[in-house]
């Protein structure tokens, strides 16, 4: 086998290697991508029932109420809009009421909000990046959100999973 | 005091950075010996006062000295021995000063012990070493400077995230540093023998040892964050494809794959020009790593500090070597002579395939990390890639790589036999066969997903052991000369084995975990019990302690099986108060390889608790997996020909002249 035939073997193996990942990671996009939404954004875009996305914002207060084995409600508030949150699960550490919070799931057929993921992941300023960065863009952020922050801001993170199907998978 | 001599010394070590980045190659340029040593002097110098500036840092950090901003923002008084030495990289500018100092160590270690080197490549690699360090140091200097004082000292400190008061953080970041920073070395080597125009498999010699540590501790120090988010963060996942996971991700496969192609460039002399490329991307990643961290433009645990001006300024740094480096490799690549000759089917097409998946693999984890911060920044809205995206693109990559571990190693250089291989490799595949068939047997039904991977994992492993076998000549030899042959092997041989095998343990404990973890998920009162997967756990009770610096709450459980009594488990919520914030500590039962996972959430106000009870099966052999890699690098990096395959100089006639 010659230099060329050689060289001509592996950019061929290489060329078809590269498809591969190309199809896989288009095959990927179309259906494995979620969404970051605020209340507002779903509000105006009419998101159908069913499709997943990430729902951030502030935990509206007051709103919090807990129901029977572990299931939750709370409304997820950007300064124009509220949207109604389900959950079944442990919340994480950090969750607070009037704090940042994103939420994943998707909306059910009555407007609801079905959360199977609570993040409440965040700085010091209680504030996820993602909803700060919506509620500036919105005009809604407050200065003093970020008062707390002129020293070096340390996030901290806790994740909860939830299973809405039931206690025992 | 203290503070400004640790200060102090890192702006000489800038200094004698800077003299290493231009000296020695004037000295290269002149062929002046003297002037190329002062790369050796200044190299291990540097290790000096950079060592002094850490060290510095951590006895801040030990005696509590608020009027430094680094302690104030970072300790407490009440804070543990342990945790306040720890707490000095648990934020960004100490983690900062532990980069340079790993980076100063390793340029130390070129300077000491690569003696058998040529001089003028010696030369040029400290000086390529003492660029990096240099942009590091300004950097820390400039913007995170973890010694500033404040002009009216607080009393106490605002303590450590609590989520990092843990014994991981002693150990996982140094690890993950060291094999970051570590691949600089190959990365030096690179530029170096790009500069010199030279290059040849006495170089893959060099620099496969080196690439081999970063290696071994990049591998341990990814399994080891791994389990320490397992175990800290309270519901049991392991692996979140987070950002800042990917960059760890990013260097590991592309330093697989550079480790596999410095093999054929030392044994074959082919694949220069890829090794040099991989060696520079490898690094870049590494770098680039550090961006995604550092900068604040993503949002994570490990994400410490969100100041614009960092990120423009590593931006600038990633740019400088990134683009530095790959004009310099477009404009000279051409130049290195092409070298052996192999078909397709062979050793070195094996490796070749290895390094495209690994590469193409890389490549796509790169796009999912990528792809979302683009997105945000050209079209303005926000989404996440997460592990759906990756299950669908990065495992059949991965898979198909799998499936072409066990052929690697036995088929021959320049031409292999891949129709003898796959006879060899029979037995391995019908034991991989066997298991899929039993597997599925034991489900009745599911997903014949799971049962696949496992098979798959067999495989790697049973091929392996047949790698090992064909070698000593096991079964068709009598046991003696087996064990005469077996003790003659190569150690790199015995290596790869392991390695390979740890791929298949740790594809098992991944299968096993994410298909029939179970989970129990409710509110539960004093002696009421939970079944999960055959254990009884009951909650004997709550019960209040004072730690150091926080409170907690611990639950405890009794857990049976079948009745029988097998050990008390105490999950516990501790809040700490200086931050008002608190952290779950899980409480684990390992049986065999499978563990009972049982944390803590909210209590409610009729004495009840909500808690969350996981049983993960074979869930360690994820760990044991990349421990049995690591164990495979090392004992790669104690064959022999790794220790005595470099020339040496001509030392002899100095040691013997006169002493005065």
């Amino acid at each position: 086998m010659t230099r060329k035939q050689r060289r001509m073997t592996i950019i061929g193996g290489s060329l078809a290697v590269l498809a591969l990942a190309a199809a896989l990671v288009l095959n990927a996009l179309r259906d494995s991508i979620v969404f970051f939404s605020t209340p507002t954004m779903v509000a105006e875009k009419h998101v159908e029932p069913g499709k997943r996305f990430r729902l951030g914002g502030l935990v509206q207060p007051g709103s919090l109420q807990r129901g029977d084995n572990l299931a939750v409600t709370f409304e997820v508030a950007d300064g124009n809009a509220k949207l109604p949150v389900a959950y079944k699960g442990i919340l994480p550490d950090l969750f607070r009421e009037g704090q940042g919070v994103v939420a994943e799931g998707a909306l059910d057929a009555n407007g609801v909000f079905k959360a199977d993921t609570v993040l409440a992941k965040h700085d010091e300023t209680y504030m996820p990046k993602d909803v700060a960065d919506a509620l500036k863009k919105q005009g809604h952020w407050k200065d003093d959100y970020g008062a707390q922050a002129s020293g070096a801001a340390r996030p901290a993170a806790a994740t909860a999973q939830g299973n809405p199907q039931g206690a025992v998978r | 005091m203290i503070a400004e001599s640790g200060h102090y010394a890192l702006v000489l070590a800038l200094g004698l950075a800077l003299i290493q980045s231009i000296v020695p190659l004037i000295g290269a340029r002149l062929r002046d010996a003297a002037l190329m040593n002062v790369a050796r002097s200044t190299a291990l110098a540097q290790l000096l006062f950079v060592g002094v500036s850490f060290t510095a840092l951590v006895m801040l950090h030990v005696n509590s000295d608020f009027s430094v901003a680094n302690v104030y923002e970072n300790s407490h008084s009440m804070k543990p021995l342990l945790y306040k030495i720890t707490g000095v990289w648990g934020n960004h500018e100490g983690s900062m000063l532990l980069w340079v100092s790993i980076l100063a160590l390793f340029g130390g270690l070129v300077a000491g012990f690569g003696n058998n080197l040529p001089l003028s490549l010696r030369a040029h690699v400290l000086a390529v070493q003492a660029w990096i360090a240099s942009a590091f140091y300004l950097f820390i200097l400039v913007t995170s400077n973890p010694f500033l004082r404040i002009v009216n000292p607080p009393i106490e400190g605002r303590d450590l995230n609590p989520v990092l008061q843990d014994i991981g953080l002693a150990v996982h970041p140094p690890m993950l540093y060291l094999g970051y920073v570590g691949f600089s070395i190959s990365f030096s080597f690179a530029i170096a023998a790009l500069m010199e125009g030279r290059i040849d498999a006495a170089w893959a010699r060099w620099v496969r040892p080196w690439t081999l540590v970063a290696w071994i501790f990049l591998t341990l120090g990814i399994a080891m964050g791994s389990y320490w988010a397992y175990y800290e963060l309270g519901w049991g996942g392991w692996w979140f494809w987070d950002p800042v996971e990917n960059a760890s991700l990013m260097p590991w496969l592309a330093g697989t794959a550079l480790l596999h192609s410095a093999l054929v460039m030392e044994k074959r002399n082919a694949l220069k020009v890829w090794t040099i490329l991989l060696s520079i991307l490898t690094f870049s990643l590494s770098l680039l790593g550090t961006f995604l961290v550092r900068s604040g433009v993503i949002t994570s645990v490990h994400a410490f500090a969100t100041d614009p001006t960092r990120g423009v300024f590593i931006l600038l740094i990633l740019c400088l070597f990134i683009g530095g480096s790959l004009s310099l490799f477009a404009g000279r690549a051409t130049s290195l002579k092409q070298g052996g000759l192999f078909a397709p089917i062979s050793r070195e097409g094996a490796l070749v395939l290895n390094n495209l998946l690994l590469t193409v693999a890389c490549a796509v984890v790169l796009f999912g990390t990528l792809y979302p911060l683009a997105m945000e920044m050209l079209a303005d809205f926000k989404m996440s890639v997460g592990a759906p995206f990756y299950n669908l693109t990065f495992a059949p990559l991965f898979a198909l790589l799998l499936l072409a571990v066990p052929f690697g190693p036995m088929l021959a250089w320049k031409r292999g036999d891949l129709l003898g291989v796959t006879q060899r490799l029979l037995a391995a595949g019908v034991a991989g066969l066997v298991v899929v068939a039993i597997v599925w047997a034991w489900v009745r039904g599911g997903s014949a997903l799971a049962p696949l991977a496992i098979g798959l994992g067999v495989f790697v492993i049973a091929g392996a052991v047949t790698d090992l076998a064909e070698r000593t000549g096991l079964v068709r030899l009598p046991f003696a000369t087996v064990l005469h042959r077996a003790r003659g092997l190569p150690r790199s041989a015995w290596g790869t084995a392991f390695a390979h095998a740890g791929l298949g343990v740790a594809l098992i404990g991944i299968v096993c975990e994410t298909t029939w973890n179970s989970e129990y998920i409710a509110t539960m009162k004093q002696n009421e019990v939970a079944h999960v997967a055959g254990y009884d756990l009951k909650l004997d009770g709550l019960f209040q302690r004072q730690g150091p610096n926080y409170r907690e709450m611990i639950a405890e459980f009794n857990v049976s099986r079948d009745g029988e009594a097998i050990r008390v488990m105490t999950p516990s919520k501790r809040s700490f108060t200086t931050r008002g914030s608190s952290t779950t500590e899980a409480a684990l039962l390992t049986h065999g390889a499978s563990q009972l996972y049982v944390s803590l959430g909210d209590a409610t106000a009729e004495g009840a608790i909500a808690v969350r009870i996981y049983h993960k099966p074979l869930v360690l052999l994820i760990w044991w997996g990349p421990v049995l890699m690591a164990f495979g690098g090392v004992l790669s990096l104690s064959d022999r020909r790794l220790r005595v395959g470099a020339p040496k100089p001509a030392r002899a006639r100095q040691r013997l002249q006169p002493a005065e």
